[in-house]
C-alpha cells in the first residue's frame, strides 16, 4: 500500500549531503522570501493577472529572462565548483595504485555536476534567453499585435518552468541527478549502470521542457509566416526574424526526435524494453546516433538568433543597411540546413567507416561556408559606416575573436583523424564553450543590452556595463584559452581527479581564476541593472528609439502597449522603420478595434500536470502519473470549450489608454529633463549609493523606534 | 577632450589591456608546457605524428585565412568609428555582384582545399588499417572493464591489466570491446588517436610507438563513477625486453581464470598492474559473444553497483 502511494519515494530520499541540504534550504528560503514580499506588498493578485496567466508575449519574454537568469547563476555555480574541484583534483598516485580520492567532490557528485550544469546552461539558460528574446522582439518587428497561438506559447513557457523544476527537484527529493554527462549516453544511462533515479529526471526535465520547445517552435514559424504587417514580404523581414524562424523551423524538426529518443530511454528504465540496453539485442549505438541528430541542430537552434541580433546590431551601430541582405538570410538558411546533416562528427571515433567519416567531415567543411559569409556581411556593412561603441557592438566585437577561435577549433576536430586525438579531450570543450560563450551568451548580452530600453523603458548603463564586458573578456580568456592547451596536452573532459606528473595543474589553477573573473563580470551585469534601475530617469527611453534603430520595434514606444501598435505600419522595405524616419513617413497616430487574447491560466495547470506526470514517473508512483494525464486532457478540453478566449478593445479605448500612456510619458519626461544633468553612475557611485540608502533605512528604524 | 581624443583613448587603453593579458597569458603557457609528456603533440609514433601535422596543417591553413578576415573587421571597427572625421560615411553603398560572388566563393574555395586535404588524410589514417613498416603487426585484445583495461595477448597467451607492453617500432593492432561496461574509449595520445571500445562489438585500432619510454592510456569517454582513475600505461620496449618480458610474465604462474575474470569484472578503482601467465583461448570471444543475439537469459546480477568495491 505504502509502495502503492509513494512508489519508491522514502525517508532515504530526503536531503541528508550538505549540499542536498543546502540546496534545499536555498530554495525553500528563497521561496519563502518571495511569498512574504509579495504578500506584503499585496501584490498576489497583480501577479497572477498582469503576469503569472499573461498571454503577452513581451509579458512572457520577461518571464523567460527572469528564470534564464536565475537558472545562469545556479549554472555558473556549477561552474565554479567545478573548476575548483579540478584545480584541487591533482593527485600524486605512485603509478596507478595510489590513492583515489581527490579535491573535496566524491567523483560521483562532481560527475552529477557536470551533467547538470550542462543540462542547465543549454536547456534552461540558453533556450530560455532566446524564446524570451523571440517573444520579445519578433511580434514587434514583424508589427504583429500578438502571436498566431498565444495559449500555445504560455504553455510553452511554463513547461520551460516546469523542465527547471524537474531539474532542480532532486536537491528535495531523491538527493541525486544523472551522472551520465548531458547527454546522458547509452548504456552508461541505463537502469543497470544508473539505477537510482538521477536519469529519470534528466529525462523528465527535457521531455517536460522539450514538448514546450516544440510547442513554442511551432507558434512562432505560424506567426511569422503568416501574422507579418501588410507590405512585409519574407525578403523584407529583418534579420533578427529571419534568424530566429530558421531556429524554429530546426527546432521543430529536430525536437520530436529528442521527445521519441527520451520516451524510448524512459520505456529502458521504466519497463524494461532494450532499445539501448548492453543486452538482449538492444543497441546503444542507436542511442548515440538519435541523440546526436537532434544535439547537433540544437546547438545551431540556439546560434540562429545569436546571428540575427549580431546583424541587427552591427547594421544599426554602423548606421547603414546590412550588407547583402539576401547573402546574410541565404546564409543563415544554409548553416541551418547543413547543420541537419553533420551529426556524426560527433562520434567519429565509434568505429564508422573511412567514407562515412570522410563524408560527416565534409559536410562539417560546408557549415563553415555560409558562417563565413555572415561575416563577410558584417564586415563589409562596418565598412563605410558610422560605427558607436555602445556595449551592444562591444559585445559583438568580443563575438568575433572569440567564435573565430570557436569556428577554427570545430574547423580542425571535422578532420576525422584530427578528430581521433582531439575528442572528449578539453580541446573539444574549448571549442564548444567558445562557440556556446562567445557566440550565443554573447549574442543573448548582446541583445539585452540593445533592447533592454524596449523592455523597461530606460537603457541600460553603459559605464558598468563596458567594465562587465571586459571582465567576461578577461575571464574567457584566463579559463578557455588553457582549456585548448590542456586537451593538446591529452586531458580529457570530466576528470574530477588526475595525476600530478600530467602538469595540467597550472591550466586548471589558471581555469579556476578565470571563473571567479567571469563571476564578477556577471555581478557587474547584476549591478549594471540595479544602477539603470536607480536612475531610470536619467536613462529614460523618451523616443522609443534610443539607438537610431532600423527595424519596426523601435517606431513603438518603450516599452510598447499590450497591443504593440495603435496602427498596424506598413512595410516597405527590411529597414522599413529607418526609411520611414529619413523619409519623414512616420505615419501619425490613428485608432481602431484591436481583438485581445484574454489571460488564461490553463498553461499553469497543464504545466503542473506535466510536472506531476513527470514526478510520478521518476518516483514509479503509477496513480499519479495516471491523475495527471487525466489532468491535462480536463484541462486542455476545458480550454477547447471556451470560446470566449478574446476580447475586443474598442478605437475609443485604445484613444483613452493612449491619452493615458501620453500622460505619463510627460510625467516621464519632466524628470528626466530634471535627471540629465546626473552622470552615468559607476561601480564606487553605486556602492556609495547603496551604502547610503542601507544608513537612511537603519537611521529610521531607529527614528521610529525613539 | 574631444571625443576624437576620447576615443583614441579608449582603443590604446583597450590594446594595453589585450597586449597585457596575452603578454601574461602566452608567458604562462610556455613556461609550463615547456616539458610536457602527455598528449597529441608530443608524438612517440607514425600515427600519432601523422595526425599531429593534420592538426597543425588544418589550423596553419583557417589561421592564415581567418587571421586577415579577423583583423580586417576590426580595422574597420576603428577605422569607421564615428569620432573619426575623415573617415567618408558611405550609407547607401552599393554591394554589386562581385562582391557577393566573392563573398561565396572565397569560403569556398578554402573549403575545397581543405576537403582535398581530408578525404585522402581520412582514408590514409583509417585506424583499421595497419601500420605499415614491412613487419606483420601484432594483435593485443582489449577489453574495457569497470574501470580498468585488460589486455590479452592471443599470441604469447599472457594478459594484463592496466599496463600493456609492446615492443618498438612494431606495428600494433588493438582489437577493442568491452564486457559488462558502457561505451569506454581507448586513448593513448603518444602513439595516436583514439577508438570506442563496446559491448558485443570489436573496434580495430592500429598505433606504432617508434621510442622507448612509459606512455599513458586512459579512458576518453566516461564510463561511471570510477571513469578518472580507469588509467593505463604503455611500456614501450626493444624487441628484446618484449621477449624477456613475455617470459617472465609466462613463468611467474598466475593464470587468468574463471575466478580471476569474475573478480576482474566486479567495479573497482585503481586496480593495480597485473600479469598473468596464461589465459582460457576463448575468452575473448566468450565476451564478444555474450552480446550477441538475444540474450535476456543472461544473468545481470553481477552488473548491478552493488558490487562496487573500492
Ligand atoms: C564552423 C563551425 C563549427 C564546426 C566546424 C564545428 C565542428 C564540431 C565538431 C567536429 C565537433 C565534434 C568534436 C568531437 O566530439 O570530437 C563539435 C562539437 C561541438 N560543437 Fe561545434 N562546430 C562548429 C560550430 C559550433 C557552434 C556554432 C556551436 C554552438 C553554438 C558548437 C557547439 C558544439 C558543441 C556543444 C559540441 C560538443 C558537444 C559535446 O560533445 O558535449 N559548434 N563541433
Ligand atoms: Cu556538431
Amino acid at each position: 500500500m505504502r509502495h502503492f502511494w509513494l512508489g519508491k519515494l522514502d525517508s532515504h530520499a530526503l536531503p541528508h549531503a550538505w549540499f542536498t541540504i543546502g540546496g534545499t534550504a536555498v530554495f525553500l528560503l528563497a521561496a519563502l522570501i518571495t511569498v512574504i514580499i509579495i504578500t506584503r506588498m499585496k501584490r498576489w493578485k497583480w501577479l497572477w493577472n498582469e503576469w503569472l496567466t499573461s498571454v503577452d508575449p513581451k509579458k512572457i519574454g520577461i518571464m523567460y529572462f527572469i528564470v534564464g537568469g536565475v537558472m545562469l547563476l545556479r549554472g555558473g555555480l556549477d561552474a565554479l565548483m567545478m573548476w575548483l574541484q579540478q584545480a584541487l583534483g591533482a593527485s600524486n598516485m605512485p603509478g596507478i595504485g595510489g590513492e583515489a580520492a581527490h579535491g573535496y567532490l566524491s567523483s560521483e557528485h562532481f560527475q552529477q555536476i557536470f551533467t547538470a550544469h550542462g543540462n542547465i546552461m543549454v536547456f534552461f539558460v540558453a533556450m530560455a534567453f532566446i524564446f524570451g528574446l523571440i517573444n520579445y522582439i519578433v511580434p514587434l518587428q514583424i508589427g504583429a499585435r500578438d502571436l498566431a497561438s498565444p495559449f500555445m506559447n504560455t504553455l510553452g513557457f511554463w513547461l520551460y518552468v516546469g523542465g527547471v523544476l524537474m531539474v532542480n527537484m532532486f536537491f528535495m527529493f531523491g538527493g541525486e541527478y544523472a551522472a551520465t554527462g548531458w547527454l546522458a549516453i547509452a548504456p552508461l544511462s541505463g537502469k543497470v549502470f544508473s539505477p537510482g533515479v538521477g536519469v529519470d529526471y534528466w529525462i523528465w526535465s527535457l521531455q517536460i521542457s522539450g514538448v514546450g520547445s516544440t510547442l513554442g517552435a511551432l507558434n512562432f514559424i505560424l506567426t511569422i509566416l503568416k501574422m507579418r504587417a501588410p507590405g512585409m514580404t519574407l525578403s523584407k523581414m529583418p534579420l533578427f526574424t529571419w534568424g530566429s524562424l530558421f531556429s524554429m523551423l530546426m527546432a521543430v524538426t529536430v525536437f520530436p526526435l529528442l521527445t521519441a529518443t527520451l520516451f524510448l530511454s524512459f520505456f529502458d528504465r521504466y519497463l524494461g524494453t532494450h532499445f539501448f540496453t548492453m543486452t538482449a539485442g538492444g543497441d546503444p549505438m542507436m542511442y548515440t546516433n538519435l541523440i546526436w541528430m537532434w544535439g547537433h541542430p540544437e546547438v545551431y537552434i540556439l546560434m540562429l538568433p545569436a546571428f540575427g541580433v549580431f546583424s541587427e546590431v552591427v547594421a544599426t551601430f554602423s548606421r547603414k543597411p546590412i550588407a547583402s541582405y539576401k547573402s546574410n538570410v541565404i546564409g543563415m538558411a544554409g548553416v541551418s540546413f547543413m547543420a541537419l546533416s553533420v551529426w556524426l562528427h560527433h562520434f567519429f571515433t565509434m568505429g564508422a567507416s573511412t567514407d562515412v567519416n570522410a563524408f560527416f567531415g565534409l559536410m562539417t567543411l560546408i557549415v563553415a561556408i555560409p558562417t563565413a559569409v555572415l561575416f563577410f556581411t558584417w564586415i563589409a556593412t562596418m565598412r563605410g559606416g558610422m560605427i558607436r561603441f555602445e556595449t551592444p557592438m562591444l559585445w559583438f566585437l568580443g563575438f568575433v575573436a572569440i567564435f573565430a577561435v570557436g569556428g577554427l577549433s570545430g574547423l580542425i576536430l571535422a578532420f576525422p583523424p584530427a578528430d581521433f586525438q582531439l575528442h572528449n579531450s578539453l580541446f573539444l570543450v574549448a571549442h564548444f564553450h567558445f562557440n556556446v560563450i562567445g557566440g550565443v551568451l554573447f549574442g543573448i548580452f548582446c541583445g539585452i543590452n540593445y533592447w533592454f530600453s524596449k523592455f523597461t523603458g530606460f537603457k541600460l548603463n553603459q559605464r558598468i556595463g563596458r567594465q562587465a564586458f571586459w571582465c567576461w573578456i578577461l575571464g574567457f580568456c584566463l579559463s578557455f584559452i588553457p582549456m585548448l592547451i590542456l586537451g593538446l596536452m591529452g586531458a580529457t573532459r570530466r576528470l574530477d581527479h588526475y595525476d600530478a606528473s600530467t602538469g595540467w595543474q597550472p591550466f586548471f589553477v589558471l581555469m579556476l581564476i578565470g571563473g571567479i573573473v567571469i563571476a564578477i563580470g556577471t555581478v557587474l551585469q547584476l549591478v549594471q541593472i540595479f544602477a539603470s534601475v536607480i536612475q531610470r530617469h536619467r536613462l529614460y527611453d523618451a523616443t522609443g528609439d534610443p539607438w537610431d534603430g532600423r527595424s519596426l520595434e523601435w517606431g513603438t514606444t518603450s516599452p510598447p502597449p499590450s497591443y504593440n501598435f495603435t496602427v498596424i505600419p506598413t512595410v516597405t522595405s527590411f529597414d522599413t522603420f529607418w526609411e520611414a524616419k529619413k523619409n519623414h513617413a512616420l505615419p501619425g497616430p490613428a485608432y481602431e478595434d484591436i481583438v485581445i487574447p484574454k489571460n488564461t491560466a490553463a498553461g499553469i495547470y497543464i504545466a503542473l500536470f506535466a510536472f506531476l506526470l513527470g514526478f510520478g514517473f521518476v518516483w514509479e508512483m503509477n496513480w499519479l502519473a495516471v491523475v495527471s494525464i487525466i489532468g491535462i486532457i480536463v484541462v486542455l478540453i476545458t480550454r477547447g470549450y471556451n470560446e470566449h478566449s478574446e476580447y475586443i478593445l474598442t478605437a475609443a479605448e485604445v484613444e483613452k489608454n493612449e491619452e493615458k500612456r501620453a500622460e505619463l510619458h510627460k510625467k516621464r519626461l519632466e524628470q528626466h529633463k530634471a535627471a540629465l544633468h546626473e552622470e552615468e553612475m559607476g561601480l564606487v557611485d553605486f556602492m556609495r549609493y547603496m551604502l547610503k540608502l542601507g544608513m537612511n533605512y537603519i537611521r529610521q528604524k531607529r527614528r521610529k523606534r525613539t | 577632450m574631444s571625443t576624437q581624443h576620447k576615443h583614441k583613448h579608449a582603443v590604446a587603453k583597450a590594446i594595453l589591456f589585450l597586449g597585457v593579458v596575452f603578454g601574461g597569458l602566452g608567458a604562462y603557457i610556455v613556461h609550463f608546457t615547456k616539458d610536457i609528456r602527455v598528449g597529441p603533440l608530443t608524438t612517440k609514433g607514425p600515427i600519432a605524428a601523422e595526425q599531429a601535422n593534420l592538426i597543425y596543417l588544418s589550423l596553419g591553413i583557417v589561421l592564415a585565412v581567418l587571421v586577415p578576415t579577423i583583423l580586417l573587421l576590426y580595422f574597420f571597427a576603428w577605422k569607421y568609428r564615428e569620432s573619426n572625421n575623415k573617415a567618408v560615411y558611405k550609407p547607401g553603398a552599393h554591394h554589386g555582384k562581385a562582391f557577393v560572388m566573392t563573398m561565396w566563393i572565397f569560403p569556398t574555395l578554402v573549403m575545397l582545399v581543405l576537403a582535398f586535404i581530408l578525404v585522402p588524410v581520412t582514408r590514409r589514417l583509417d585506424p583499421r588499417k595497419p601500420v605499415n613498416n614491412g613487419t606483420a603487426p601484432i594483435t593485443i585484445q582489449v577489453v574495457a572493464l569497470r574501470w580498468k583495461w585488460l589486455f590479452l595477448y592471443p599470441e604469447q597467451q599472457i594478459a594484463t591489466v592496466n599496463s600493456v607492453t609492446i615492443p618498438k617500432d612494431q606495428p600494433v593492432t588493438f582489437e577493442l570491446t568491452a564486457d559488462e561496461t558502457p561505451m569506454s574509449s581507448f586513448w593513448i595520445p603518444n602513439l595516436g588517436g583514439m577508438l570506442y571500445a563496446m559491448t558485443g562489438h570489436v573496434n580495430r585500432l592500429n598505433l606504432m610507438a617508434t621510442a622507448i619510454g612509459d606512455y599513458s592510456g586512459s579512458s576518453a569517454e566516461i564510463n561511471g563513477a570510477g571513469f578518472a582513475g580507469m588509467r593505463f600505461t604503455a611500456n614501450v620496449t626493444s624487441k628484446q625486453d618484449f621477449g624477456k618480458w613475455v617470459n617472465q610474465v609466462q613463468y611467474k604462474t598466475n593464470p587468468l581464470d574463471d575466478t580471476a575474470y569474475a573478480n576482474l569484472r566486479k567495479p573497482s578503482e585503481a586496480a593495480p598492474v597485473t600479469t598473468y601467465s596464461t589465459y582460457a583461448p576463448d575468452l575473448y570471444n566468450t565476451i564478444i559473444m555474450k552480446y550477441m543475439g538475444d540474450m535476456s537469459g543472461m544473468d545481470m546480477s553481477s552488473m548491478n553497483h552493488e558490487g562496487h568495491t573500492k
